[in-house]
């Protein structure tokens, strides 16, 4: 397959994330396209389009847009989940350091289709720069007149909130971000009612991510049969894949759906010198992991399902031969009890627990009981959390062990240290030796 | 459409749209819509385990415990979250492995970081977790890591006590503090295995309802001050109660071992005060065992009271009393229960020959009396508790609930929540006023008569709605007219009336006819019908035919030597209006019956010890005329004021009356149901303040204060409001005052410094929250205001 740069198509430009460089390549051109439809009519595009959601789910986007109920006199919101913080995910930042107005014109376009007249930005709070470029843009709309009231003479207003989050990987729940939002502490609602129907103060609200709303503009531009001409019936379009780890050259790479990792790979310069690949996660740390022999499995919802990991974020992490799988495990579990949000007793405290029994493994006490009941644990989470971080953190280990038991059995004698040098799997390995 | 298809039963029931039928555990059921699966499967005899639901609380399906299994759904979903819905197949634990090991699963992961410290644990032995761990757990732990620990314990206030590790982070305590009290001091704050409640730095849970979460705590997280490590649940006996302490009519749990109280619970009173009561209710009882409790008959000798025998002391009374011959006035508090009071009702008509008897403190009026006999005495029950919440509107009148009847506060927020409109005319919008969201009709003390007959077409209107209450409180009566206004202004509109006093025993009181115009059941005395009723019941030959004396038309009459003996009981000297010093000395014979020592009992020439409430078998009647029966937790050699009083009749020379509480209660009984001729209602014209120099103060009496039915807690004194004076923006402006100024009020007889809070306050007023009345006098007097230092 070839890359199909379409978002990442001018960042190699200086002034790429300015409106005039965004401009120069007939950025803001969908916004007329689209004011000439009817909003309804606009959703249908989406729908036809088979846009899914890029913030790990893959729900189609357009059905979500259908759900927001019309005529109900209440008002109605779009929130852009751009909290990216799953361990392994780093697109939606780039996307918006280098090219923030696909971000807000496609905010126009999706709040014009869902009648939202205020749109909200959440970004997670570590990042301030991308958080810099995306306020600098909306300055940049509202006085081009593209923000604000009677935007291009459509009849049609918008105000857009700039909001940064506090540090929270919860707050990228959408339920959550939405507490988060109105000012309370980051944790996830129940269900329902959904947001679609009372979200954002009670009102019926649309939350997407960075990547899906992004897309929208060039969905509008060159139609849904452009759309679909890329990717799988299922899993349609282009995307941006994310690879980082042990590759010669991480980086993004904008490219249809189905593409292989092992074009991906390709792209980015193969393996580190000298190393073969361990395995590689498909979509953020909240994904079973593959091996190997799912090199040339297509990057599509179904085919990775099939073969038993998710697409989730579709940002590959990429390990060679120096990592230990065991210590991999454990640093994810680590983050998931320190993001927990503490809520639900299954998260809370099988975090907790899954923890203080991986470090066991790690340091090589373990025990073949602590082996099993891990994979017990994970089990007694899944499914039963209150929100889906508890799901998340109940993949890593079920995962591993499906491909690495023997490895992982060897923490009941030996470190993980002591198998694996931790230094040789980072970029200062050598440079000491 | 849906068809409903005829049951097998064969007969054809009517569909009902607002049932649905589903299956639980293989039995099927109908269920109001919006039913949760918890609570069907209750109505089935299936205890589904649970620790964050709560039937008063929103659902929030974190404690993950109540986990079954409906078919169709991929995952186990929690029953205490999902909603009932027609067709629905639910398998509990009864009948689902997968439930049962969901539940297994959780109760392992709560106890993974749970001390386990059932043995000096204040929960143990009732402990839903220890209780579920039997019923849902496995026995044993696989969990062998090191726990999570917290120094402990800290304090949400100074009564609330939190130990950390023990939380199950069920958010009932802090549901309960935003959702029922309005009262959000405490909050769940960190994350993960972190999560624990607490408090802002400088704001500690000084909510009036802090006990219930206490009580709704399914672990030992949260515990007093005043009851940890006192005892063991299995060693204390339980015993149903009413609370002694205000007109809201709690029923109480008392716990008590080794014949003295160790805890009060709210008991669950759907009708009254649902499963909650306030923190008076719950922690002031240490009364009962204060040093200054009397024990036995006391007499003056050589002008010291010392002790006597109850012989000596029965016939020191009876004598003094019978020299008086018949010019003896009564007063009691009201502080008694209803058989109590009525026992006085009796005595005081058929053994003193008079119907000079008040019940009423100070602030009391001729209006009010008149107001009282006319459309609340006698009148029944309601409305009811359920009526405010089933009200349009409910407008508040010289009633802080917040302060003066702490469940009605509750009740009224859950209307609001539901759509109830609550209005209050107020000197000030009080934050219990922003609780309800309410409206506020500005009014300066002594003017509300003027501001309810101008009251916008618009809110009459509100109150001409079927269902309409209006609430008045006792603090109505201090300001003329106003109590014709309040009657007046239901007459119009058809709105309900109640009357809200403070005290317990008020609205007993009342219908015993404690009121110089007024026998029992809201009989007038003037009326010859109703006096030849009450000698009737009370198989007395007549009943005396002139009206009495109120209270301060009594102590009047003792200073004019036209009345001789007081008779006493359950008063206290703040109740009596200022000046009564003057009259207590002057008057030539005094027995007071109390249960403790104070300053009036410094006055007698006879004192007779009593049983307090906790020590014995009555009833009050609360605000809604509900009776309030309450058990004997205590064992006690002290008689009841109604046993006092029959004895010393019998000394008196009118023997056989009555003294057993079933057999009083029953003969106020048939009281009931009058008929005949009331009281006719007051016509005073309402008097507004003439202008004057300062302000007009404004201030009522906050649910918390140093009075000796509070004695010997200092837990619960220490979560009292701090006193603050409130003004207007425009007036704080004009005394060059900000915020948090400390501000002097000057009155009459004393003055009261405190901070300054903006605030929003009828033109021409100040409000002085916490006790001010020993210092300023009541609302209405004029004030001058001052900052601190500024003279
Ligand atoms: C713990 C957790 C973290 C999440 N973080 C993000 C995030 O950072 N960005 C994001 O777009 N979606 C995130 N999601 C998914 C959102 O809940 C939601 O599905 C998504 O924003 C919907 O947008 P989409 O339909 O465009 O994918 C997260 C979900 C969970 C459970
Ligand atoms: S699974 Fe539970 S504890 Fe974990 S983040 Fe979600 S709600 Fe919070
Ligand atoms: S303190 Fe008690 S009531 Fe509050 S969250 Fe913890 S366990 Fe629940
Ligand atoms: S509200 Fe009144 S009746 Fe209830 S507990 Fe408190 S003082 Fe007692
Ligand atoms: S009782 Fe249902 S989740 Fe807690």
């Amino acid at each position: 397959m070839p890359l199909t740069p379409v978002l990442s198509a001018h960042w190699d430009e200086a002034d790429s994330y300015t409106l005039d460089g965004y401009r120069r390549h007939g950025g803001y051109d969908a916004l007329a396209l689209a004011f000439a439809k009817q909003p309804d009519d606009v959703i249908q595009l989406v729908k036809d389009s088979g846009l899914r959601g890029r913030g790990g789910a893959g729900f189609p986007t357009g059905m979500k847009w259908g759900f927001v109920p019309q005529g109900d006199g209440k008002p109605h919101y779009l929130v852009v989940n751009a909290d990216e913080s799953e361990p392994g995910a780093c697109k939606d930042v780039p996307l918006m350091l280098a090219n923030p107005h696909s971000l807000v014109e496609g905010v126009v376009i999706a709040s014009y289709a869902i009648r939202a007249n205020h749109a909200f930005i959440y970004i997670r709070g570590e990042v301030p720069h991308a958080i810099r470029r995306v306020a600098s843009a909306v300055r940049e709309a509202y006085a081009a007149g593209l923000l604000g009231q009677n935007i291009l003479g459509s009849g049609f207003d918008l105000e857009v909130t700039v909001h940064a989050g506090a540090g929270a990987y919860i707050c990228g729940e959408e339920t959550a971000l939405l507490d988060s939002l109105e000012g309370f502490r980051g944790q996830p609602r129940l269900k329902p009612p959904f947001p679609a129907v009372a979200g954002l103060y009670a009102s019926p609200t649309v939350v997407n991510n960075v990547e899906t709303i992004a897309s929208v503009p060039s969905i509008v531009t060159n139609g849904a049969d452009w759309y679909t001409s890329y990717g799988s019936e299922k899993s349609p379009g282009v995307k941006l894949f994310a690879v980082s780890g042990h590759v010669e050259r991480p980086g993004i790479f904008e490219a249809p759906m189905g593409t292989t990792m092992r074009e991906l790979l390709e792209w980015a310069g193969g393996m580190r010198k000298g190393h073969r690949l361990k395995f590689w996660v498909p979509g953020g740390s909240s994904v079973p992991l593959l091996t190997e022999e799912h090199l040339d499995v297509p990057y599509t919802y179904e085919d990775i399902a099939a073969a038993g990991s998710m697409l989730g974020t579709g940002t590959p992490m990429v390990f060679d031969e120096t990592t230990s799988v065991t210590r991999a495990v454990t640093r994810w579990l680590e983050f998931y009890k320190h993001e927990s949000c503490g809520k639900c007793t299954p998260c809370r405290e099988g975090t907790y627990w899954l923890v203080d029994l991986l470090r066991r493994l790690e340091s090589g006490v373990g025990s073949d009981d602590d082996i099993t009941r891990i994979n017990e644990v994970s089990a007694q989470i899944a499914g039963r959390s209150f929100c889906a971080l508890g799901d998340a953190a109940a993949t890593p280990f079920p995962g591993a062990m499906k491909y690495f038991a023997d490895e992982i059995a060897l923490g009941t004698h030996t470190a993980a240290s002591d198998l694996y040098d931790p230094v040789a799997a980072t970029v200062l390995a050598g440079v000491n030796a | 459409m849906t068809v409903t298809t005829a049951s097998t039963s064969g007969d054809t029931l009517e569909p009902r749209p607002d049932l649905v039928t589903l299956t639980i555990d293989g039995v099927e059921t109908s269920v109001p819509k919006g039913t949760l699966i918890i609570r069907a499967a209750e109505q089935l005899g299936v205890a589904v385990p649970r620790f964050c639901d709560h039937p008063l609380l929103d659902p929030v399906a974190a404690c993950r415990m109540c986990l079954i299994e409906v078919e169709g759904m991929p995952k186990p979903q929690p029953a205490c979250a999902v909603t009932c819905s027609d067709g629905m197949v639910v398998k509990t634990q009864m009948t689902s492995a997968v439930a049962g090991e969901a539940q297994r699963s959780v109760m392992e992961f709560l106890l993974i970081n749970h001390p386990l410290d059932c043995p000096i644990c204040d929960k143990g032995g009732e402990c839903p977790l220890q209780n579920q761990a039997m019923t849902s757990g496995q026995g044993d732990t696989r969990f062998d890591g090191p726990k999570r620990t917290f120094p402990k314990p800290i304090n949400l206030s100074a009564q609330v006590l939190l130990d950390r590790e023990r939380c199950v982070s069920c958010a009932r305590c802090t549901r309960f503090a935003e959702q029922i009290a309005g009262d959000p001091f405490i909050e769940l704050l960190e994350r993960g295995s972190q999560q624990q409640v607490g408090i802002a730095d400088d704001v500690p849970f000084n909510s009036y309802y802090s006990g219930n979460t206490i009580q709704i705590c399914p672990v030992g997280a949260l515990t007093s001050a005043m009851y940890r490590f006192r005892s063991r649940p299995f060693d204390l006996a339980s015993t149903p109660t009413a609370c002694e302490h205000c007109a809201s009519g709690c029923s109480l749990r008392t716990d008590s071992r080794r014949n003295a109280v160790m805890r009060r619970l709210a008991a669950v009173d759907p009708e009254v005060n649902e499963e909650w009561n306030c923190d008076k209710g719950r922690f002031a009882f240490r009364y009962l065992e204060s040093d200054r409790r009397l024990t036995s008959p006391l007499v003056r000798e050589g002008g010291e009271l010392r002790p006597a025998s109850w012989d000596e002391a029965l016939v020191a009374a009876a004598n003094g009393l019978k020299t008086a011959d018949g010019k003896t006035g009564t007063v009691t508090g009201g502080r008694l229960m209803v058989e109590d009071a009525y026992a006085f009702s009796v005595f005081t008509r058929r053994v003193l020959g008079t119907n000079d008897i008040d019940f009423r403190p100070k602030g009391s009026s001729p209006e009010e009396e008149q107001f009282l006999a006319a459309r609340v005495a006698g009148r029944g029950l309601g409305p009811t508790y359920a009526d405010l919440e089933g009200a349009p509107a409910v407008l508040l009148v010289a009633f802080e609930p917040e302060d003066e009847s702490p469940i009605v506060l509750l009740r009224l927020r859950k209307a609001a929540k539901a759509g109830t409109r609550v209005l209050a005319v107020a000197p000030a919008a009080s934050r219990g006023l922003a609780k309800l969201d309410g409206t506020w009709i500005p009014s300066v003390p002594g003017s509300e008569a003027t501001a309810l007959q101008n009251l916008a077409p618009d809110v009459v209107d509100l109150f001409g709605q079927a269902g309409a209450v209006v609430l008045v409180g006792e603090r109505a009566a201090a300001s003329p007219g106003l109590l014709t206004a309040v009657g007046e202004l239901c007459d119009r509109t058809g709105a309900a009336l109640g009357w809200v006093p403070r005290r317990a025993g008020d609205r007993g009181a009342l219908d015993a006819g404690l009121l110089p115009t007024l026998l029992p059941g809201g009989r007038p005395v003037a009326d010859a019908a109703a006096r030849v009723d009450t000698a009737a019941i009370w198989g007395a030959a007549e009943v005396p035919e002139t009206a009495g004396r109120d209270l301060p038309t009594m102590l009047k009459a003792v200073e004019d030597r036209e009345i001789s003996a007081l008779l006493m009981a359950g008063v206290q000297l703040d109740d009596l209006p200022d000046g009564a010093e003057a009259a207590l000395r002057a008057a030539e014979f005094v027995v007071v019956l109390d249960t403790h020592d104070h300053a009036v009992v410094q006055f007698a020439d006879v004192v007779f010890p009593v049983a307090a409430a906790p020590e014995k078998a009555g009833s009050f009647v609360n605000w809604e005329g509900r009776v309030r029966p309450s058990s004997q937790p205590l064992r006690t050699s002290l008689m009841t004021d109604a046993r006092v009083l029959s004895v010393l009749g019998a000394e008196m020379g009118v023997a056989g009356l009555e003294s057993d509480p079933v057999a009083l209660m029953a003969q106020l009984e048939e009281f009931s149901g009058w008929e005949g001729a009331r009281v006719s209602p007051p016509s005073v014209a309402g008097a507004p303040p003439d202008p004057g120099p300062g302000l007009l103060l404004a201030t009522w009496r906050p649910l918390l204060e140093a009075t000796h039915l509070q004695s010997g807690e200092p837990y619960l004194a220490a979560t009292a409001r701090a006193q603050e004076v409130w003004l207007s923006t425009g007036e704080a402006r004009e005394l060059g005052a900000s915020e948090g100024d400390m501000i002097t009020v000057t009155g009459a007889s004393g003055s009261v410094t405190a901070p300054l809070v903006l605030a929003e306050v009828a033109a021409g007023a100040v409000v002085v929250t916490g006790n001010a009345h020993r210092a300023l006098g009541a609302s209405g007097v004029r004030v001058q205001v001052a900052v601190e230092g500024q003279g």
